[in-house]
């Protein structure tokens, strides 16, 4: 274990909130088809509130801060919350499109000392990135800010978000990104709409292609070990907790709403009306998501996939029960694997994909 | 001998976790974590103070050190984390580089 994961597993132990993802707003100036957020301002944080929100992340013991949205460039403010985190000695990363960056905003982002700046490109094809994002002109803006930030000296990674509409480009895209000279990310997971919209969903990969990406050796290093059918559980695996949603992690949105993860729509606290460590200490919600051991799980409890597979809480809760199945990760493990999961056992997949989702919704709407 | 002092890097992020203090420079990601004396050591690198006061005000009299012993362990310290980008070392005094500029 290097010395970084045993930081992550003290926190994890002693429930310290070692990182935190911070959506500075929901507005874009991109409109990409697999997005779920609503892009218009319900009333985000204003400078003083997010930077006393910092003040508050330092105090609870934050050391990763990720700063993401919407776009966080269309805050005029972003360059001073960067600077007043930085400040803070948080270690900083930052998630864009980055069709605002340019050379000086490169620069700046260096001096300030930001560890990684995320991108979002999906294509290597400048017509099939434009589609995704409909923003004419933002594939080459986006390669360009890569270029700037990259001659900065920063860390750079291309997080590529895997789709119907730009599956076949995948290689291309990490090709580019090799000859680019930065880190390459892939996702290929596709969450409902803020607004309860599950149309998106469209856009996710088939399970039998998504097989093929689990099979090439250009991303997956250790394919014969990642691929191999899982091993029976053992008594820890089933004494053991999903990931660190609600552990080490936690998620604010642009409105101050605290979340278990930006995937875990569960309304945890408002910190416009409560303190950060309040929430973090004394919220019900993440009491009862904290208590949650694979063990615990009404149906992933049995899977022989129980050990090894992604279950993600978030979109568990998503589907009805934070205690249930995640349909999704079902179909990772199985086409991963070749092995059915007790989920898909027991249901036909068609009902699963039915049931009903819970949405991300501002505290003050959801209760 | 001339004064050494010492001062963040602007590069670094740092946190305390359970009493170690975490330290990782964003440049090339090297992750340390620092014990009771380098944290110290770390905490009172202002730019301004010259190691040997940091070391006769905050580590002889809190960890009861010989001075020489401290000296010696502490110029070893400054000497690795400036090797890898975490402390800047001058014998001038240094503007901290995270300190908010004078208006």
């Amino acid at each position: 274990m290097s010395l970084l994961e045993e930081m992550n597993q003290k926190a994890f132990d002693l429930g310290v909130p070692l990182s935190v993802h911070l959506d500075v707003t929901y507005r874009c100036n991109e409109r990409c088809v697999h997005c779920y957020l609503d892009h218009d301002d319900h009333g985000e944080m204003t400078t003083a509130e997010i930077k006393g929100i910092l003040d508050q992340l330092e105090e609870a013991g934050v050391f990763f801060l990720t700063f993401s949205g919407g776009e966080v460039f269309l805050r005029r403010d972003f360059f001073e919350l960067v600077e007043h985190a930085r400040r803070l000695l948080f270690n900083v990363k930052i998630k864009t499109n980055a069709v605002m960056v340019r050379a000086a905003e490169a620069q700046r982002i260096r001096a300030l000392g930001v560890d990684t700046v995320q991108i979002s490109v999906y294509s290597h094809r400048p017509e099939v990135h434009d589609a995704i994002t409909k923003l004419p002109g933002s594939f080459a803006r986006s390669i360009a800010a890569i270029r700037f930030l990259r001659d900065q000296g920063l860390k750079v990674t291309i997080a590529n978000v895997l789709m119907t509409g730009n599956l076949a480009d995948q290689a291309g895209t990490q090709k580019l990104a090799a000859e680019l000279g930065v880190h390459y990310t892939l996702d290929p997971t596709i969450t409902p709409k803020i607004d309860g919209d599950t149309s998106i969903l469209s856009l996710r990969i088939p399970g039998e292609e998504l097989g093929e990406v689990f099979r090439n050796p250009a991303l997956v290093p250790n394919m014969e070990e990642f691929c191999a059918p899982p091993k029976p559980p053992t008594g820890d695996d089933l004494e053991g907790y999903s990931c660190s949603a609600g552990h080490s992690f936690c998620y604010i949105s642009p409105y101050g709403d605290v979340f278990p993860c930006v995937q875990f729509p569960l309304p945890s606290g408002n910190l416009r009306r409560q303190k950060f460590l309040e929430i973090w200490n004394h919220s019900a919600e993440l009491k009862e998501v904290r208590s949650i051991r694979a063990k615990d799980l009404t149906v992933c409890s049995s899977c022989s996939h129980v050990s090894s597979c992604t279950r993600c809480p978030g979109l568990a809760y998503m589907e009805g029960s934070m205690r249930g199945p995640s349909t999704a990760d079902c179909e990772k493990s199985f086409y991963r694997t070749g092995v059915p999961t007790a989920n898909m056992l027991r249901h036909e997949s068609g009902r699963a994909r039915g049931a009903p989702l819970i949405q991300i919704q501002p505290l003050a709407l959801a209760t | 001998m001339p004064e050494m002092y010492i001062a963040r890097s602007s590069a670094i992020a740092a946190r305390m976790l359970a009493g170690e203090m975490m330290v990782m420079n964003s440049m090339d990601s090297t992750f340390f974590t620092l014990n009771e004396v380098a944290t110290a050591i770390w905490q009172a690198a202002d730019g301004s103070t010259p190691l040997r006061e940091i070391i006769e005000q905050r580590i002889c009299s809190q960890f009861d050190i010989a001075p020489e012993q401290a000296q010696e362990d502490a110029e070893q310290f400054v000497r690795e984390l400036s090797q890898h980008g975490i402390l800047l070392v001058s014998d001038q005094p240094l503007r901290d580089p995270l300190a908010p500029e004078e208006r």
